[in-house]
Formats: structure tokens, sequence, C-alpha cells
């Protein structure tokens, strides 16, 4: 058997004037496309963007996100080259039921949400809990994070 | 005719302009045997809950569990509380309504009286 490394073909096969022309190409498209279909494609209107807070104290970066009626399997949080990534997705609940719908504000559907972290943190002692609806992920800083206090001396 | 599907928003404004809330997302579902309410209170626990029934008003007030160290860098989430009135349909049976809260949802049960509720009727001869 015989290891190759690894290419990517799509992103080196094609220039990046090539790129950017075809990313011309992709909008113009969009412009010309009726409003419906520009609605279905989903990536234009996430509908939603769960709330998040970043706290940081001496030892730790805080992340929080608000994530109302989800399972812990329906949640995925990912660190990679310093930004931190969730997504997921929440499940109709009512959809199954024989039942009419009066009011349906709260949203269903996929999320993502990233944050680049403002400090390096220590990556394999990141830690993530899920309670009443809110995900915290805390990420510990490295030691170069952490604020120090140099003594001074008297010479 | 169904007023559960209308929030009293005015009186809402009226009886409380000191203290901000938010109101939580809703969602409203009719069954032939009940009404089911499901509201989004991320952060509140059982404790933290406040359901009162004043004659045909529903209130339901979420209060966040609120402890929280370190500085902010970002933040995106309310410090207030959660709450929401609605006007309870008449057909509905006070004395069995019954909520839960589960990972920050918060479903409230309210059954229609066996007086409103479908029933096939037997034709006899």
């Amino acid at each position: 058997m015989k290891l190759m490394r690894f290419n990517q073909p799509d992103l080196w096969a094609v220039s990046p004037i090539e790129r950017m022309s075809s990313l011309r190409d992709q909008i113009n498209r969009l412009f010309e496309a009726p409003f419906g279909e520009l609605a279905r494609a989903g990536e234009f209107f996430n509908g939603w963007a769960p709330a998040l807070d970043l706290r940081e104290d001496k030892e730790n970066l805080v992340a929080s996100i608000e994530l109302p009626g989800l399972k812990k399997e329906q949640i995925d949080v990912s660190v990679h080259d310093g930004v931190l990534s969730v997504a997921g997705e929440r499940a109709d609940e009512s959809s199954n039921q024989e039942a009419t719908c009066y009011r349906t504000e709260r949203f269903y559907g996929r999320f993502h949400r990233t944050l680049t972290l403002p400090k390096p943190v220590k990556v394999d002692a990141i830690k993530a809990t899920y309670k009443d609806g809110i995900l915290t992920v805390t990420l510990p800083k490295t030691e170069e994070a952490k604020p120090k206090q140099i003594t001074v001396n008297v010479g | 005719m169904n007023s559960l599907t209308k929030t009293d928003r005015s009186r809402e404004a009226a009886a409380m302009p000191e203290t901000p809330y938010v109101t939580p997302a809703v969602d409203i579902a009719e069954t032939k045997e009940a009404y089911l309410l499901r509201a989004d209170m991320p952060g509140v626990t059982k404790n933290g809950l406040e359901i009162q029934l004043e004659a045909n008003e529903l209130t339901i007030v979420g209060h966040r569990a609120d402890a929280r160290e370190g500085s902010y860098l970002h933040r995106e989430s309310s410090t207030h509380d959660f709450r929401r009135t609605f006007v309870i349909d008449p057909t509905i049976d006070a004395s069995r309504i019954s909520a839960k809260i589960e990972q920050g949802v918060l479903t409230v049960h309210l059954p229609k009286t066996d007086q409103v509720k479908p029933r096939r009727i037997n034709v006899t001869e």
C-alpha cells in the first residue's frame, strides 16, 4: 500500500483569477434568481443565530450560548485554529403530532455560530456542559495568555 | 374566538412600566384534548419559574439563574427576566393546567374541559 499526501484538487487546480470569476458568476446568478429560490438557498437567510456570550476570568475564557430545547447529541462543538464553532439542529417537536398551530415563534432547524478566540487556549483541556438550555464552553487559557504579576526589584 | 392566541400586551405595558422584561418566543398548538404552549426560556430553572393564573389571564415569569463570573468580552444575551401574559380561553380547565421546564423550554399543558371535547354520540334506535 502506498501512502500519498492528500491534495485538495478543487482548490489548487483552479487559479485564483478563475475562482474569482466563478464567484462573480454566482453572485450574478443570485440577482437573476427569483426571490423564492433565493430564500430556499438557506445560507442567505439564516434563521437562528442563538445569543452568544464570551467572558474571561483569570484562568479561562468562557463562552455560553443560549440553546433551549436541544439534546446533548444535537450539539456539535469544535475548536480549530483558534476558532470556536458551535453547530446543531433543533428538531420540530410539534410537527409529528396532530395539532393545529396558532403560533410558531420559536425557531427550528440548523444553526451555526463561530467565534474567533481572542487568546490562545489549551485545546486538550476544553470542556463543554449543557444545562438549563445553555451551552457553556470552558476554554483554559495557555500560560502565555494568563496575566502575570511582575515584581519590581530595587537595584 | 380563541383568545389564547392573543397576547395582552397593552395591559402588560401599563402594569409594569419600570421593570424591563424580555418576551420569550412561544409556540401554541391545539390538539383535541388540550392546548400546548411552549416557550423558550434559556437559563431558567424550575425554581426561577412563576406561573400565575388570575381570572382568565395566564402569566409566565422566568427568572434567570445568573451566577456568572468573570468580565464580559462580548455579550448578546439579555440580563432581563422573561415575562409574558396570555388570555386563556374559557374552554380551558384551569384546575388541570400543568407545566414543566426542560433544558430551558417551558411546556404548559392546558387541557380543555370535558364539555368541549369532541365526542362521538352513539345513535340509538
